[in-house]
């Protein structure tokens, strides 16, 4: 201490042990609020419009009939779907960024197997083989970048960003081969007139009403539970927690690194590929290169943020559908705007939310304020 | 003959915006920060480029081809180190994941591109697309005498002045980052910050900085796509997947800018090779990954021999906090 007069910085960071459960929350809502106030500034400078009459376009695209209910309902737990398959990888410190290349495999492969044995398969073989076709072709996708991971630390980020085009490139093959009319490299709706493999949208009609995705719904819910216990209570899911934080503890307490690496990473495949089987044979019923449509990136935006809290992960795939469905009926209303202001929005959203956690992890120190040192 | 003359160009005419990208991404990555933002920001330099040219043309009634390329590089290079520095306020200052945070640049790059890019001459009051193809000529004016020196000149004389632009800048930022006191401490922060930090460099300054730059040329290469390529229009989502490729290209030119510009001309030729093989469209497609497979096997070959020279930087995508053990 030869140097008391040294100067003191005007702020400095330190770490915060950990803020009660309601005050974080209250962050994170106050930034959530925050950012779609910005918005509406956005969009009143551009539009000109009462910022309450462009709220409510947006409820009325998200929640404005039965059939946009359930459309968004579906979208989102599409979302939370490969949010779900993205966590165990992230926890594990593993960048799965080929969430997006795992979907289409996922999907193609559910397309390949609708066309070719929808018609000699019983309803229960012949979804019981999407299903597993799915995961399997996710679950390799993810499978190879593990495996250079797990031998030669190969890294992971990068190598599964790339697969994203390769998995692009082979539906852009198939999409060609299969075209339905010549030159359109559009395969059309698979077996659009016996309707084999498609998941019913005519579920318990009494309770959900006649047309609803309530059965991609429970699925999701299911694994949602699933990967909740997986996670929270299973020998599996703590080796997971316990290779994320530190590689080297792992050894040491005689967890195989690499077979958790390998098995951690094809689980996360071999979910993103099951969203896949989900898009086609639940919603869209064909394939081409934009039936991931970006979610295996926006999940990660949504894994991340949710630490594997379901119910956040839950609220904000929710936001996000809400931003998505919401500006389209905007654009439609408002001649200004137009779909890709719905990307705008989201990714203001997002650097709110992102900017957030700082001021849940961190917590500022002035000059001027008496603090105690951190222990 | 007139056929591989053809395909160097177009091979160079498409790899000249993923050196751009390349150059921009490895300054980035250098300072340790891995900006998956890359693909919007070059987005956003598009976009306002496009914008600057567009308000200029609108406004003026005698067109000066110099002035029209000053105002479309200003606004480019603002728009896109305003993504630059969106990216390092989060990851630097607010500590944010450097993955998540790139990647919702990139979302909001892109968006903002199409929005604008559909929506501009609406706001404006006019209609139809928004087209500047005064500022477009400007930019893919060659040298006058090109065309009487044959080959040589159709093989190296025949581009606009961004094309060499990008090679002058790939070379001095491959001095700049090997051979000079701050690049060495550049390359320091980004191997170890916390090293770096004590032998009392500023680390957050030069991380700012390097992505802020980076961000500024990666944005070139949006503005040579819309001006030199398109001519001076938007297409939506035109620019593609070019983004990625670009940070595919870092990994292949193994963090040295000198190696992105041979990797660009290649990359160029992989992304159009497949128009000139004759196995039809479907083929074809699977043809069009070449770029990233090669990319693959860099990623994976790299790791295996294991050279410390060719490796990422140490604490690529690692957010760094002082306090941190």
């Amino acid at each position: 201490m030869h140097n008391e007069k040294a100067k003191e910085p005007f702020v400095r960071l330190v770490k915060r042990p950990s803020l009660p459960f309601w005050k974080s929350w209250l962050i994170r809502i106050a930034s959530v609020l925050l950012s779609l106030a910005l918005c509406a500034v956005l969009i009143y400078m551009i539009t000109e419009v009462n910022p309450l009459r462009a709220y409510t376009a947006m409820f009325e695209g998200v929640f404005g009939t039965e059939r946009r209910i359930w459309n968004s309902l579906r979208d989102t737990m599409i979302l939370l779907c490969v949010g779900l398959a993205l966590s165990p990888a992230f926890k594990m410190r593993f960048w799965n960024l080929g969430g997006e290349g795992q979907i289409l495999m996922g999907g193609l492969i559910t397309a390949a197997v609708m066309r070719y044995c929808g018609d000699s398969f019983p309803t229960w073989l012949l979804l019981l083989t999407m299903v597993i076709t799915s995961l399997v072709a996710g679950g390799i996708f993810a499978l190879v970048p593990a495996y250079f991971k797990a031998r030669w630390n190969t890294n992971e980020t990068l190598f599964t960003l790339m697969l994203n085009y390769v998995a692009t490139q082979i539906v852009a093959c198939f999409s060609i081969l299969w075209e339905a009319i010549p030159g359109s490299a559009n395969i059309g709706i698979i077996n659009s007139a016996t309707k084999a493999g498609w998941i019913p949208t005519d579920f318990l009609p009494g309770i959900f009403g006649n047309f609803n995705y309530s059965i991609n719904v429970i699925i999701v819910l299911a694994l949602t539970a699933f990967m909740y216990i997986y996670m929270k209570y299973s020998k599996h899911g703590y080796e997971i927690a316990v290779v994320g934080e530190s590689e080297n503890t792992a050894k040491y307490a005689g967890i195989n690194v690499k077979n958790v690496i390998l098995r951690t990473a094809t689980l996360s495949g071999a979910l993103c590929g099951l969203t896949g089987f989900l898009l086609v044979a639940g919603s869209s019923h064909s394939i081409s290169t934009s039936t991931g449509d970006g979610r295996g990136f926006t999940a990660i935006i949504v894994a991340w943020l949710a630490k594997f809290n379901p119910a956040i992960m839950v609220l904000i795939s929710f936001i996000l559908v809400f931003l998505d469905k919401g500006t389209a009926e905007m654009a439609s209303q408002f001649t200004l705007l137009n779909e890709s202001f719905a990307d705008v929005l989201t990714a203001i959203v997002l650097f709110f939310i992102l900017g957030s956690e700082f001021f849940i992890n961190y917590g500022l120190v002035f000059r001027w304020s008496k603090h105690k040192e951190v222990k | 003959m007139s056929v591989f003359i053809t395909f160097i160009q177009k091979a160079i005419t498409q790899g000249i915006p993923l050196l751009y990208g390349a150059t921009g991404e490895i300054i980035t990555e250098k300072s340790g920060n891995l900006n998956l933002g890359i693909p919007g920001i070059m987005y956003l330099g598009g976009i306002g480029g496009l914008t600057g040219a567009f308000i200029y043309e609108m406004n003026t009634t005698s067109f000066s081809p110099v002035l029209a390329v000053i105002i479309t590089f200003l606004c480019a290079i603002i728009f896109s180190v305003l993504g630059g520095l969106i990216y390092s306020f989060l990851t630097v200052t607010l500590r944010a994941n450097q993955n998540v945070t790139g990647l919702a640049l990139t979302t909001f790059g892109t968006g903002l591109g199409n929005y604008l890019g559909g929506s501009l001459s609406k706001i404006a009051g006019t209609v139809g697309q928004i087209t500047v193809y005064s500022t477009g000529k400007a930019f893919k004016a060659t040298v006058p005498f090109a065309d009487d020196l044959g080959i040589f000149g159709q093989l190296f004389l025949s581009y606009g002045f961004l094309t060499y632009l990008s090679i002058a800048i790939a070379i001095f930022a491959a001095w700049f980052i090997f051979r000079t006191r701050i690049g060495l401490n550049l390359r320091s922060v980004g191997e170890n910050p916390a090293t770096a930090d004590a032998a009392g460099i500023n680390v957050s300054r030069y991380k700012y900085l390097a992505t802020c730059i980076g961000a500024a040329i990666a944005g070139i290469g949006g503005l040579y796509f819309v001006m030199e390529y398109l001519g001076g229009t938007w297409q939506n989502n035109g620019f593609g997947d070019r983004g990625w490729l670009a940070v595919a290209l870092v990994i292949f030119a193994r963090w040295k800018p000198n190696h992105a510009i041979w990797g660009s001309i290649l990359f160029g030729g992989l992304y159009i090779l497949y128009v000139y093989l004759p196995f039809g469209d479907a083929i074809q497609e699977i043809f069009k990954m070449l770029p990233y497979v090669v990319t693959i096997f860099v990623l994976v070959f790299t790791s295996l021999k294991n050279k410390r020279e060719q490796q990422p930087p140490a604490s690529l995508g690692i957010t760094y906090f002082r306090e941190d053990r």
